[in-house]
């Protein structure tokens, strides 16, 4: 087993949290600072070219703000991650201005696409909002009955057709019925596919597509869901969904584990894609805006 | 990655300056490829302690002598041979097999399929609905289990370790051999859920116990992996996902970590899209060159440097003969199907499918190997001297027509022409042409 391994076998945030806060408190600002920075946002699932980036901008920062104490470099580091997560920008879901909002939900499989549509429901009837899903999922065993169990829990309706059907379909009928239940929000399940499928990227454009021969703006937000333990391959996925469809936003699911989802800077240098709600739980509680000052805190805490 | 071992190629040798240039490449590939960072860095210092030792210019060039370094350690580290699922051991019939693993990593579809697995080879198992949390997770087994015909056991949503028991006690009566438990996707960190793990361990005497992981994941597989290990004791690993475009380097560090081999890779939502590891594949997969590496190796054994080098020579004075095209050919033929070769050259596959339509038919290089054989040694030698009347001579002999022997000395005219140009450009860009194909 490896070396690190033996001492650091029981790591957990906190310690992390500890060993990284002494980079930060002893020291001077160093090559061995940044290289220590290089590790803490590669392990983060940064990735390696955004890292280097970061730490060039961090280098240039410094040297134009003269910065010599760690707190200091530390208080524009976070600054530049905030920054480079879309800063003060409004991370609210569009709303339409006649209703039903329609928002779609999309992802590679076992991301939580099901689990997040179950909370953003939740959220929504707090606000006493009429609330409709849409189970889009024809693909996967019992993915309708998960949806179903949900909207009991949360008190919204389903639309459904059978597993196995075309879910255009379905995502047509529930875009029409939310028109003439006059729902406030429309949530649309779909099934997990991977980026690379094209036949099921197809799909996805077909469903696009149909939505806006119901309500042409629609869907109001197509989001794409995306694990926090996801290394580098979150690029592509939203790279190639992207190229499927406008993708509005990322739902950055399970940050409640040990990982940091730090391929959201990445994703959001490359392609633009800001995040909107981070998922810390399996409780219906558990969904949030996100906030750029909190990730840059625990990214870097 | 391909980018540097092409510069390191151009170069003649390969100094210790060199091997730090490609190893820090291969690092960058690593991490890109999501093998987690301190796996890396000890990895590429042992790299470097057997690239500098090594005998660097023994018969490959310096990038093929880079590239084979880090593909044997990574193999290495990956476990050389397939593991697979033993038999029940004695009075530990049926031999129960649990799942592990975090939320959305794949664990009821992969105990599906491994059940389907096990059935093709013979073994009857009964599927264990251990998932009581997630909605509709018991549905979901149940569904696939029938879709395959294997029997689910399921208990409703009691407790999990109950459910196990039971299920034990079902499987032993009913002559199942294996018992596969689905157990409900938790965090690592999760103390309770983590406590119930190791009750259902303690209630079912599990022979394995397998960690499902995503192959997507990344720098946090270390933890993962790490902390289900030391609850309790992993016996092996499934890799999921593989069907998507992921490097999948998190196979490395949860083997790093856990010191255990992965076992299975599941590859597709079809329910036999499962099949034992091949750590070979993988090694490639994560280095991220394609099999530009089976390539060297195949190449490496069948090309023999000391011809290659006269070949070269004879390339640069211009005194190629047909015999030396036939010796070429029949080492081109000793790699293998020219399709299998074409594919592992990472430009072909970049290209598409498109373009593996390009088939090469063998049959071609037969029926070339037979001209050239019918030719006299002079004729060889000096394909000018080659009239008519010799043509018909050889398509006889051969058993081809006069126009096949017309088209193979064309093409072989249209070469020498083509070699005269290389030669005329430097000298570096020789050395990579030195076969006629351009994968040596």
């Amino acid at each position: 087993m490896l070396e690190f391994l033996k001492k650091g076998l029981k790591k957990t945030r906190d310690a992390l949290k500890n060993r990284l806060g002494d980079l930060f408190v002893r020291g001077e600002i160093n090559e061995e600072f940044y290289e220590e920075l290089e590790e803490i946002l590669i392990s983060a699932d940064v990735g390696v070219e955004t890292t280097l980036m970061i730490n060039a901008r961090l280098r240039e920062e410094i040297k134009n703000n003269k910065v010599k104490e760690l707190e200091a470099a530390k208080a524009l580091l976070k600054e530049l991650i905030i920054g480079m997560m879309g800063g003060e920008e409004d991370v609210a879901l569009s709303v339409p201005v006649s209703r039903p909002a329609v928002y779609l939900l999309l992802g590679v499989n076992g991301v939580g696409k099901t689990t997040t549509i179950a909370k953003m429901a939740y959220n929504f009837s707090l606000e006493k909002k009429k609330v409709l899903l849409a189970a889009g999922d024809t693909f996967r065993a019992a993915a309708i009955e998960q949806l179903e169990h949900w909207s009991g829990v949360v008190g919204a309706e389903v639309i459904k057709h059978q597993t196995g059907g075309d879910p255009s379909a379905v995502i047509f009928d529930a875009v029409s019925a939310a028109v003439s239940r006059e729902a406030d929000i429309l949530l649309c399940d779909t099934a997990g596919r991977l980026h690379t499928k094209k036949n099921l990227i197809e799909e996805v454009k077909k469903i696009y597509r149909v939505m806006g021969k119901v309500i042409p703006e629609a869907p109001h937000e197509s989001l794409l869901v995306l694990d926090a333990t996801t290394g580098q391959n979150g690029i592509a996925q939203a790279k190639l969904f992207q190229e499927a469809i406008p993708i509005t936003g990322i739902v950055l699911t399970k940050l409640d584990g040990t990982a940091r989802g730090g391929i959201v800077i990445a994703i959001k240098e490359l392609t633009g894609i800001p995040v909107k709600m981070i998922g810390v739980g399996e409780k219906k509680e558990d969904l949030h805006p996100f906030n750029p000052a909190d990730f840059a805190d625990a990214l870097l805490a | 990655m391909q980018e540097t071992f092409r510069k390191l190629r151009k170069k003649g040798k390969l100094g210790e300056k060199d091997v730090e240039l490609a190893l820090r490449e291969v690092r960058l590939a690593l991490l890109e490829a999501d093998v987690n960072y301190k796996v890396v860095k000890e990895f590429v210092a042992s790299l470097k302690d057997r690239a500098v030792g090594a005998d660097v210019l023994q018969s490959l060039t310096p990038g093929q002598t880079v590239v084979k370094i880090v593909h044997e350690e990574l193999i290495k580290l990956m476990g050389e041979t397939q593991s697979k699922i033993a038999p029940p051991e004695r009075g530990r019939s049926p031999g129960a097999i649990m799942l592990v693993g975090l939320q959305g990593s794949g664990k009821t579809t992969s105990a599906a399929k491994l059940a389907v697995y096990l059935k093709k080879n013979g073994s009857s198992p009964l599927l264990v609905a251990g998932d009581v949390y997630r909605p509709a997770a018991i549905e979901q087994l149940e569904i696939l289990g029938e879709g395959a015909g294997i029997p689910v056991f399921s208990r409703g949503k009691i407790d999990p370790v109950k459910i196990a028991g039971q299920a034990r006690r079902e499987a032993e009566k009913k002559g199942h051999d294996y018992l596969l438990i689905d157990t409900a996707g938790r965090l690592h960190v999760d103390e309770v859920l983590m406590g119930e793990l190791e009750r259902i361990k303690a209630n079912t005497d599990p022979q394995e116990i397998l960690l499902v992981v995503d192959a997507m994941t990344g720098q946090d597989a270390v933890n993962v992996a790490g902390s289900f290990h030391e609850r309790l004791g992993l016996t092996g690993i499934i890799l999921t996902k593989l069907d998507g475009d992921t490097r999948g380097g998190a196979a490395l560090s949860v083997r790093q970590v856990t010191g255990c081999p992965v076992k299975f890779a599941a590859f597709g939502e079809k329910i036999d899209a499962f099949e034992p590891f091949y750590p070979e594949r993988m090694a490639s997969r994560i280095l991220g060159m394609g099999d530009v590496l089976s390539l060297i190796e195949k190449a490496q054994e069948v090309m023999d440097e000391e011809k290659s080098r006269e070949l070269e020579k004879k390339l640069r004075s211009q005194t190629l003969s047909l015999d030396d095209f036939l010796e070429q050919l029949q080492q081109v033929k000793k790699m293998g199907p020219l399709e299998n070769l074409l594919e592992m050259i990472p430009g072909f596959n970049a290209m598409g499918k498109g373009l593996k339509n390009l088939s090469v038919d063998e049959r071609q290089i037969d029926r070339v190997a037979a001209i050239i054989k019918s030719m006299t040694r002079e004729e060889r030698q000096q394909p000018e001297i080659i009239n008519s009347s010799r043509k018909r001579r050889i398509s006889m002999g051969s058993g081809t027509s006069v126009q096949d022997i017309n088209r193979l000395l064309k093409q072989f005219e249209q070469m020498k022409k083509l070699f005269k140009q290389f030669g005329a450009l430097e000298k570096g860009k020789l050395r990579k042409q030195k076969s006629f194909f351009p994968f040596k």
